[in-house]
């Protein structure tokens, strides 16, 4: 789950901006156990806590071996071009855990990320849990909701040969998903297709969010940040 | 990956998919073609892709048809119309690609999907760094570059040569033959991955020191490297890393933190 790690945004940029907005659309909560440690009764553990996400309407909630609430289908018809089901199903994430992996819940907004934590802790699952967001909302959900910080990682951006990255906004999209299934180059075009109005950002959103093998692709974010490059807010 | 020229249409929806973009329509025969020098064996084309599973005669025809009038076809982006891309068995050294590639796959030497990596995010219940001490994690390749194991030599030699020393328990410390030089098995240097991670500990007060080495080398480097640093809280949930991050100039926006939920229970 150092998938959640490198999100790209303006914080990140090569020239540094001034001011960058905040990012107030982008939490996620994940849990992951360790082997011989915390692991029994793993699957319920797991089934658990993407159970009591839901209550707090999640954006996406993923397991990292099987995928999100949007999946691609082996299944397709013809009619799919005219009437494509882009309905999520989050209850196929959670039937669908076996055993080890890494769950997680992704939220467009604090209250909702911060409720999930302090419910999270109440239940006692057991099984290490972290926010993966900006250091300083993470810092202050933890002195809300009384938990005291175990560890940090920050992120320190990007390195070496950053002139074979693409621009800020299609960054932005693609490394929503930080294993790198989701390409920049199609980032790119879905950026293209919604400017042409061939498709919504809603759709365009979706079709991304396949890619992500984890569930952290965050769907309301990515709309956001095509309508932006829409009319040219970025 | 190879996708089957029986099956293909050329219709390019796998073009773009490709996070490495190895994937291109060939002129002369009117196909996609994987560039196997450049697939990581991602499987993302493969498994990302929805799939229909139509005649390839029927829709090379329809495509003939609409291309001669100049008519635009509107198809779904992320679906293969004719189930035309397959996946490889794969032999060493080329199986590496995919255990670095595909989140799907669990690193053997650690168990864990992704890039096999624990860090601090179970730092809870295992205690792998330390108050005092400073994690790194070096990712090669990332964010949809590839890197080819040669680069991360290059790297982790000279990092060795500064006297750290590598997490044990990490897939690219177990692919080395001396991890005291940092020297990876030879015999997969020439392999490109999508992405893998380097680990290493020191102290805290090491932290200024490091992070310029990996600077410097970044410049040598043929790929992009994501870098993260992370340590333990005190017991007031205070960590010192911070100050030291914010005195040496790194953007430190975005992190993961431990909420300390995790207890052993076996």
């Amino acid at each position: 789950m150092t998938n959640t790690l490198h999100r790209y945004s303006e914080h990140y940029a090569f020239e540094r901006t001034p001011n960058p907005q905040p990012i107030k659309d982008d939490y996620i909560v994940f849990a992951m156990a360790s082997r011989g440690l915390n692991d029994d009764n793993l699957v319920e553990k797991y089934r658990s806590f993407l159970r009591l996400a839901l209550k707090y309407h999640p954006v996406n909630i993923g397991d990292a071996s099987k995928g999100g609430m949007l999946q691609p289908r082996q299944d397709m018809n013809p009619t799919a071009h005219w009437r494509r089901d882009h309905t999520a199903d989050p209850e196929r994430v959670i039937a669908g855990i076996e055993g080890h992996t890494t769950v997680a819940a992704v939220f467009d907004n604090y209250q909702a990320m911060k409720d999930f934590v302090g419910e999270v802790e109440r239940a006692a699952l057991g099984i290490s849990v972290n926010i993966s967001a900006p250091m300083d909302d993470a810092r202050r959900c933890c002195e809300e909701t009384g938990i005291t910080r175990h560890s940090v990682e920050y992120s320190i951006g990007f390195r070496g040969r950053v002139d074979k990255l693409p621009d800020g906004t299609t960054l932005e999209l693609s490394t929503m998903c930080g294993h790198g299934m989701v390409s920049a180059n199609f980032a790119r075009k879905m950026i293209e297709w919604v400017k042409e109005n061939r498709r919504s950002p809603e759709e365009a959103a979706c079709y991304m969010a396949r890619f992500c093998i984890c569930g952290v692709f965050n769907i309301h974010r990515a709309e956001r940040i095509f309508k932006e490059a829409c009319i040219l807010k970025r | 990956m190879r996708i089957d020229p029986d099956k293909c249409v050329a219709c390019g929806n796998c073009l773009p998919v490709c996070p490495v973009g190895a994937i291109h329509i060939d002129p002369d025969i009117g196909r996609a073609v994987v560039n196997e020098d450049q697939c990581v064996e991602c499987f993302a084309c493969f498994r990302g892709m929805s799939k229909e599973h139509l005649n390839p005669v029927m829709v090379r025809t329809i495509r003939r048809i609409a291309r001669f009038f100049r008519f635009r076809f509107d198809p779904e982006p992320d679906i293969c119309p004719t189930d035309a891309i397959v996946p490889q068995e794969l032999a060493w050294p080329r199986i590496v690609r995919r255990a670095f590639s595909d989140p799907q796959v669990p690193h053997e030497s650690t168990g864990i999907h992704g890039r096999g990596t624990a860090e601090v995010k179970t730092n809870d219940v295992t205690d792998r760094v330390k108050e005092g001490e400073a994690g790194f994690v070096v990712e090669f390749g990332r964010p949809g570059v590839g890197a080819r194991f040669r680069d991360i030599q290059r790297v982790t030699s000279a990092l060795a040569d500064c006297g750290v020393e590598f997490e044990k328990n990490n897939p690219v410390t177990s692919l080395m033959t001396d991890a005291s030089r940092g020297l990876i098995r030879e015999d997969i240097l020439n392999e490109k991955i999508l992405s893998a991670i380097v680990e290493i500990k020191t102290g805290l007060e090491r932290v200024p020191l490091i992070l310029r080495k990996i600077g410097e080398l970044s410049r040598e480097a043929d790929t992009v490297i994501s870098v993260g640093v992370s340590t333990r809280c005190d017991g007031m949930g205070n960590d010192a890393l911070r100050a030291i991050l914010e005195r040496e100039g790194y953007p430190m926006y975005r992190g993961k933190t431990n909420l300390g939920l995790g207890r052993v229970t076996i």
